[in-house]
């Protein structure tokens, strides 16, 4: 009987084991293929020439594989997004853990959280066919496609990516500072502002990291909304194309595998893996410092 | 124990709708004829499939949009039956299809207009030449060529923004041709799809755009933009700037954006009845749903020319150079069509 249930454990554990190896297993598998392919593009472009244009048409006649166009579309309409997150998610999140009543906070928290579970295709029509022509009534010259309209809802769309995540690090910021803090006089704005969101700042910290890499990959709303011209330019009125649109855009038509078109979404590619993967680690060491203040 | 039957149960369900399933379907199961290609070709094929499954119940059309580059990869893979084409074959194709050893058969299906159009709130751009066009879309225009007071003095001083067909289109290849010179070969700072939609929603909502995409699309989107006046310098296919419309593309003076595009339909497939039975459809009905879509139709007695050369099953392309051919008359292809 005790062998039976030890087996059991064992096979139990092999599965489990089995399956946590599934996600570690894919990531090599993606890394080794990153790594091929973009080995076999550095062969016959030179870094110089992928880190020191200004331009990127490596579909065209005239060929320039400066891939700066692309990282400054991907940073514009992600900087644009958390400006508009930031403040959204970050004021609904002290509202909902530190002002709302119980009461309120059982259905406003789950249809904060609707906004996440609305697919992306949705958005990124809505940021086209609805935010821009309205825009277009106030930003002078702003173009049918640009980064401002994906970018104001991508915003949108990581709301509650921000709300949730740092509402979580408000509400496990011990009951005992709070009291300590009324105690002495403080009023309740003041115990949010000056004991309650800085003793949780590493995890707001944690929270936006995420959202920006979110934002960093998201795909949808911008190869739709944003245009797909990859321009160097800071400007958020004019259609851009960030890294995401440009592998939509490729990758959708019917670039033959082995050439150096192909490659180019590798290159992209492992540049967002890297950006990416920069964001994750930094969350990952706010996340940690936050549970070691605590 | 209730576990037990927890699980019991939901295999019993799973068996009972698996069983479901292979029972489920009790229309006679006709095999799709599955078609493939050009984004211009589509909206033909696509009334056309919708008419022929009302009226043959059981029959089924399937279409994808990859371009029609894309399309051709696809016929030569032998993964569809018909693909959709805005140019004619190239050389490169005809090799990949042969070292298949899938033949083909080409069908013009229509005339197509290529509409050079601006926003309805541009009041300078009425015609351009040629030339003009040119100087916009050649590869040295790239980060030159960057406001309309470069394309024409007198033009104003504010930024263009183009709009055009993405390098897998035929669209793409047909246009490059006629206006740069060297077909596949342009500047690359421009906004690029292979969806003609995002390109007329690109035009419609910028006042400085300059865009190209079939008649179709500008037919269906008459208030959303303006279409510019061309002119090619050449007096012998009408003087001046001419407007694209079915009659200056049908006589052949809306030069040198006017061409066929036309349906391949692979050897193999041709013996499959339902595929026979679309593409009598499709020339049989050819005139009047090309002109309802928004294409021209070829004349009257051109589609019964064409469906002869689908009974005879006369496989290649006339365009025997492979690739887009400039100044296609619609009478000299039926000619080059006709012969044996």
């Amino acid at each position: 009987m005790k062998g039976r249930v030890e087996a059991r454990e064992r096979w139990i554990e092999t599965v489990l084991m089995a399956c946590g190896g599934v996600s570690v297993l894919t990531t090599l598998g993606i890394l080794a293929v990153l790594v091929f392919e973009v080995g076999a593009f550095f062969m016959e472009v030179s870094p110089a020439q992928l880190l020191l244009d200004t331009q990127w048409t490596p579909l065209f006649a005239d060929k320039h594989y400066g891939i700066w166009p692309l990282v400054m579309g991907t940073v514009m309409t992600s900087t644009i997004a958390i400006a508009v997150a930031l403040p959204f998610g970050l004021l609904s999140a002290i509202y909902l853990s530190e002002l709302a009543s119980p009461s309120v906070r059982r259905w406003l928290k789950p249809l904060l959280e609707v906004l996440a579970g609305v697919p992306t295709i949705v958005y990124g029509f809505f940021a086209l066919t609805v935010l821009t022509p309205i825009l277009q009534l106030i930003v002078p010259d702003l173009a049918g496609f640009n980064a401002l309209s994906p970018g104001i809802v991508m915003g949108v769309m990581i709301i509650p990516l921000i709300g949730s995540l740092s509402e979580d690090a408000l509400h496990s910021v011990p009951n005992s500072l709070r009291e300590a803090s009324l105690a002495l006089g403080a009023t309740r704005l003041a115990t949010i502002w000056r004991v309650v969101v800085p003793a949780a700042r590493s995890g707001i910290a944690a929270a936006v990291t995420l959202a920006v890499s979110r934002a960093i990959g998201e795909t949808m709303i911008v190869a739709i909304a944003a245009g797909q011209e990859p321009r160097f330019t800071a400007d958020p009125r004019v259609p851009i194309a960030t890294m995401t649109a440009y592998i939509v855009q490729v990758s959708m038509g019917d670039v033959p595998a082995g050439t150096l078109e192909y490659r180019t979404l590798f290159v992209v590619g492992a540049g967002l893996f890297s950006m990416t993967l920069v964001m994750n680690l930094i969350s990952q060491r706010f996340a940690r410092r936050f549970r070691d203040t605590l | 124990m209730r576990r037990h039957s927890a699980l019991t149960f939901f295999v019993l369900s799973l068996a009972l709708a698996l069983a479901g399933c292979g029972r489920g379907s009790s229309a006679p199961a006709v095999p799709p004829v599955q078609v493939d290609g050009s984004s211009t070709v589509f909206p033909i094929t696509e009334a056309m499939a919708e008419e022929f499954q009302n009226a043959n119940p059981g029959h089924r059309v399937t279409i994808g949009v990859s371009g029609t580059g894309g399309g051709f990869k696809k016929l030569c893979a032998g993964e569809v039956a018909i693909a959709g084409a805005s140019r004619p074959i190239k050389k490169p194709e005809i090799e990949a299809c042969a070292r298949a050893g899938v033949e083909f058969i080409e069908l013009p299906i229509a005339y197509d207009g290529l509409v050079i159009a601006v926003n309805p709130t541009n009041d300078w751009a009425e015609s351009m030449t040629v030339a003009e066009l040119k100087s916009v879309w050649s590869p040295e225009a790239q980060g030159n060529i960057e406001r309309w007071s470069q394309v024409r003095p007198g033009w104003p001083d504010s930024p263009i923004r183009l709009f055009g067909a993405g390098v897998d289109s035929g669209t793409y290849d047909y246009f490059t041709q006629a206006v740069v010179g060297k077909e596949h070969t342009s500047r690359g700072d421009y906004t690029s799809s292979e969806d003609d939609n995002v390109l007329v929603k690109g035009v419609a909502g910028d006042k400085q755009a300059l865009g190209f995409f079939g008649y179709a699309y500008y037919k269906s989107n008459p208030q959303r933009m303006k279409a510019v006046a061309i002119d090619d310098g050449n007096p012998a296919n009408g003087t001046g700037p001419i407007m694209p419309t079915p009659d200056t593309v049908r006589d052949g003076t809306y030069q040198p954006l006017s061409r066929p595009i036309f349906i391949y339909v692979a050897r193999p497939e041709a013996d499959r009845p339902e595929v026979i039975a679309f593409v009598d459809f499709y020339m049989t009905h050819g005139a009047l749903l090309v002109d309802e879509v928004g294409y021209i139709p070829l004349p009257a007695d051109a589609y019964a020319r064409v469906k002869n050369r689908f009974t005879r099953r006369a496989t290649g392309s006339v365009f025997a150079k492979g690739g887009s051919q400039v100044g296609m008359t619609i009478e000299k292809l039926l000619e080059a069509e006709d012969a044996p």
